[in-house]
Formats: structure tokens, sequence, C-alpha cells
């Protein structure tokens, strides 16, 4: 079960801002889903290994020769707002 | 619309220019869009540049491949340099990609006509395209129905013949579902065979990019055509690729005995009596074509969903973390500092599906439940795994119903979440073991609505699904059945 003030602080971690109505229907669909994941305990998984993928690969590696990059200006003018050849965004520590 | 061979046919006889074909489809395109909406972005003179260069290269007494000149549509999720990509997502109403997957950069290459961007459920988060945040795309079977998702418009797409094949993307089931629903053939590939350098990251242990197609001998020639190792992805297999196409057989007497296995857990409860009754018929088939069937049990499998619906939002919360209105994408305006303008532009640019499961992941990821929930999840994916592996031992291909209903309304489930997740019940777990999977049409329910049978194998034995599907197709006439479109509401076409 997951209450209101648990959702306000995962939304908090989420960097979500809920309304009121998506807070109340978040608590109350959140909690369903939680209650369905429970029969998962109904399963032994003592000394099992976990699973990420069909078929194992490890350290994969490549040489290490430079290529292109894409270009610094077409990525800032993808930006909501720039500054000179900077990314800008709102104040982030106080004065 | 004709297959590839047949449009290949009639490129290289001359009976028809790349131009004409991809005129059609464009054509077609802007006559049903307002009925389907079954893409977001429409390439018209792009795709009318990249036919007149397959023309001039036919006219030049230049071989061209299968691809060359064929219409084909994109999931709005996969990357073109310069073309509009949007996810369904109103947060990137207004990116445009600097660079170009690997799959939409191997299909233009080999001369591939790709006509337009399809619809699909914000970031592939959903079963009916209803997520999207440009509106839903149409079952063009009956179109007060949802098409199924998240691919719901390349598959739309191709069963409309707005374009010959399509492309779509796979976390827990994104192509079979909507193949289903829409009465087309749709293929998920062993986890890695295909490169996903340029497809928008859902849940990155899960995803893959496949085929959607009228027949199977078309998804056969995409599925060539995009597989291979890419060194931009580093989930990409090192394997060589088999002539897909080339071991396709109308009947697999000649072959050593095959084995398919039913999946028993499959026939219970919450599967339509309809389409039980059609995968039946379609497995009495398999046998009349000289297969020898078993019942399989898979024990785990109903485990599946539970563990997807924590491992695939677990993995989107991380994900879409990106979204952050800093790089690309847009910003909501009215915030006063950095954290108020991630959550504001998070509000603002998410829709409610996709923030249900960045919070879900979220929790399930946070302090002290990591071991609860994921890891509790990732060690269900090896039993999953392990029941797979046994029937494997037994069999050489499962197989089940792609979906326990055929195409269910609009609206019908968008507020019950839990029973909209239920629609991936026999997909999901295919996922979580990274096993190739495909779904073909096997008949109509007492609606007129599409029936699809999935077929599993071991890994990397697409050559095999698709035979398996070839000859099942090539026994059966359902893939000439087309859904009637000239009617405009469903109302007339009762009266």
């Amino acid at each position: 079960m997951l209450d209101r003030e648990q959702v306000q602080k995962v939304a908090h971690l989420a960097r979500l801002e809920l309304t009121e109505a998506e807070e109340e229907s978040f608590t109350r669909q959140l909690s369903s889903i939680l209650d369905y994941f429970e029969q998962l305990s109904e399963l032994d998984t003592t000394d099992i290994q976990p699973t990420t993928r069909a078929i194992e690969t490890s350290n994969v590696t490549r040489q290490d020769v430079l290529d292109p990059s894409l270009a610094q200006e077409e990525m800032l003018t993808a930006a909501p707002d720039r500054s000179d050849r900077f990314f800008q965004v709102p104040q982030i520590m106080s004065d | 619309m004709a297959s590839i061979r047949e449009l290949h046919k009639q490129l290289i006889q001359k009976e028809r220019s790349a131009v004409e074909i991809a005129t059609e489809a464009l054509d077609r395109i802007q006559k049903l869009e307002p009925q389907l909406h079954s893409f977001l972005h429409v390439m018209g003179d792009r795709a009318l540049e990249q036919a007149k260069a397959v023309d001039d290269k036919i006219a030049a007494g230049e071989a061209i491949g299968l691809l060359a000149g064929i219409p084909i549509g994109i999931k709005d999720n996969i990357c073109m340099r310069g073309v509009p990509t949007t996810c369904g997502s109103r947060i990137l109403e207004n990116f445009v990609p600097p660079y170009e997957s690997t799959v939409t950069q191997k299909l233009q290459d080999a001369g591939a006509i790709l006509v337009g961007k399809t619809n699909l459920d914000e970031f592939a988060m959903g079963s009916s395209t209803e997520n999207s945040g440009y509106g839903r795309t149409c079952n063009p079977w009956d179109r007060d129905r949802v098409p199924g998702g998240s691919s719901g418009g390349s598959a739309a797409a191709v069963a409309a013949g707005e374009c010959t094949v399509a492309l779509g993307s796979d976390t827990g089931g994104s192509i079979r579902q909507p193949a289903s629903l829409c009465g087309v053939v749709g293929m998920k590939p062993t986890y890695g065979l295909v490169s996903r350098f340029g497809l928008v990251a859902y849940a990155s242990s899960l995803d893959q990019i496949g085929p959607f197609a009228g027949c199977v001998e078309d998804a056969a020639i995409l599925l060539g055509a995009i597989a291979g190792h890419d060194a931009k992805d580093s989930t990409s297999l090192k394997i060589e690729i088999p002539n897909y196409c080339q071991l396709l057989r109308p009947n697999f007497r000649p072959r050593t005995r095959l084995r398919i296995g039913v999946i028993k857990e499959t026939f219970g409860s919450g599967l339509d009596s309809v389409v039980e009754s059609r995968v039946k018929t379609a497995i009495e088939q398999l046998q009349l074509l000289g297969a020898e069937i078993q019942v399989i049990s898979c024990p785990r499998f109903e485990y599946g969903l539970p563990a997807y619906y924590i491992i695939a939002p677990s993995e989107a919360s991380a994900n879409l973390a990106r979204y952050d209105a800093v790089k690309y994408g847009i910003r909501a305006e009215e915030a006063d500092n950095l954290i108020d303008m991630y959550k504001k532009t998070r509000a603002k640019g998410f829709g409610t599906e996709v923030k249900r499961r960045i919070m879900l992941g979220t929790y399930a990821l946070s302090a002290g439940y990591y071991d609860a929930y994921y890891l509790k999840a990732q060690k269900v994916r090896t039993l999953i795994k392990q029941d797979f592996d046994s029937a494997f031992e037994k069999v050489d291909i499962l197989v089940c119903p792609t979906s326990p209903t055929t195409a269910f309304k609009a609206g019908e489930k968008t507020d019950d979440p839990l029973s909209m997740y239920l629609s991936d019940l026999m997909t999901i777990p295919v996922n979580l073991a990274g096993l190739p999977a495909l779904s073909i049409p096997c008949g109509f329910d007492d609606q007129g609505l599409p029936v699809g049978m999935q077929l599993i194998s071991k890994v990397l034995r697409e050559d095999l699904l698709l035979q398996v599907a070839y000859a099942y197709e090539q026994s059966t006439d359902w893939q000439f059945y087309k859904p009637d479109l000239t009617v405009a509401t469903k109302q007339q076409k009762k009266s």
C-alpha cells in the first residue's frame, strides 16, 4: 500500500509536479498495482541469479579511435535556451 | 498494397516507376489519414526524392535490391536526422534529431522509400496507441476500436496499405500485439539482433526493433535488411545473418520432424473463446502440415506480467530522466529555479501513463525497495527463462495466442491501467527471456476482427520461426483479407 505522502515523495524524486487529482488517482492506482506485484512473493527465488538479457555478453570494447562528434552549434540550436556556447538554465544557487 | 516481391518485379520490368509507387502510397496516406491517423509526420518531398533516385538507378541499368522503391513507415521513436521525432510525447514536440538511427540508415542505403513517422503510445508505453500525445490511431478493421500498441500506427498503416511494411519496437509486445489486432505479420527479433542506435530508450533490457508486414516473406526481407552487428549499440550481437528469404518453403514435410509445443498456461481463463477456437484451428493446420504437436507447460509464464511491470517502469524511470528541458525538447516557462523547471516541464510534457510508470519505477528503485521489487523481478526473469529452456528441450517452436482478445473499443480500458496491462499477458514473457517471436493472422472473430497466433523460438532461430509462419501462411488465405476502408463511419457500415 502506498499513501499520499509517499506519492508526493516519489513525485519529488522523479521531478514531477503532480496536480491534486493526479496525486489522488496515482495513490489509488499505484497501490493496486503494487498489490498485484505481491504475487511474485509466491515464487521462491533463493539462490536464483538475476537475468538481464537473453545472451550474456560482457566487456564490449572497441579500438580507441577518434571519430568526429556532432557539431556543437547544431546541438545548441536544439536547446530551449542558450547563452553563447552554453546551455542556459534558471538560477541553480541562491544569491 | 502489393508485396515487396511484386513491387520489385514491377520496378525491374519497368511496368511502374518508384515515383509512381511512392505517389500512390502518399495519395493513399492523404486519403486515409483523416479516418485512421496512423502517421504523425509524412515525408512527402523526401520520399519522392528517394524514389527519383531509385528510378535513376533503374534507368542507368544498375541492379536494385528488393527494398529499393518500397514504401516503409517508421515508428516515431526511431530517430531520423532532420526529421521531427516526437515519440508521441509533447515533451519532444519540437525535437529534430541531429543523427540517424542505424536501422533507418540501412533502409535508406537499400533504396527504401521512408514515407512517414508512425503514431505510438507515448514513449512506447501502452497497448492501444491511445496514450499518444497527438491523438489516437484507429483500427482499420473498425475505427471505433484500438489498433493495439504501442506500435499501433505502424500496424494500422500496413493493414490499411498506406505503406508496404513498417518498423516498430517491441518491449513487452508492442509489435506483436498490434500486429495481431490489425491482422498483419509482426515480429520481435532476438534481443541484440537489430541495432537500437537511434531508438529512443524505454526499457533497455527489453527493447528491440522489428518488422511489420502484410506477409511473412516481406517480414523476412525487412528483418534481413535491418539485422546485424553495430558497434554503436553495445548490446548488438556479433553473428552471421542468414538469408531469411531463401530459407522459406511452402511446407516443412521434407525437413526432419518439426515439434511444436502449445503453451498450456495461455489457454486458461481470460482468453476469449473465439480467439481460443481460431488459434486451435491454426494449430491443427500446423499439424496437417507435418508438425508434431505437444502440450507444454511453462508454469511461471503468468508471473511475467508483474515482473515486467516492475522492470520496464524501473528502467523507464531512469531512461526518461534525460527529459530535463536543458538540451532539447520543450521547457515550461514559469519556473523560478532549476528543480522547479524540471518538475514543471515534465508535468506539462508527459502524459498520464508515462507519469504513472515513472512514478512506479522511481518507487520500485527507491532506497529500501530495490531488492523487493527490481531484483526480485530480475530473478523471476531467470525462472521464466528456465521454463522456456526446458520447453525448448522438447520442442522447436512454441505457439499460443498473441493477445487474449481481439481489438477492444477505444476508451474501454483507459481508466483502469491494470486491465490495459493484462492485454500484454501472452507477449511479455518472450521479452523477459529475450527470445524471438512473431504474430501471424489466423482468422477473424464474429465481428470481423483479426485474430493473431504467436510463434516463439529459441534465441536466433528467426529462420525457423519465419519458415513455420510462411508454411502456415501459404496453406491459408488470411493474408488476402483486407479491411474495407471505403466506408466513412461504422454507422453506415451497419445500416
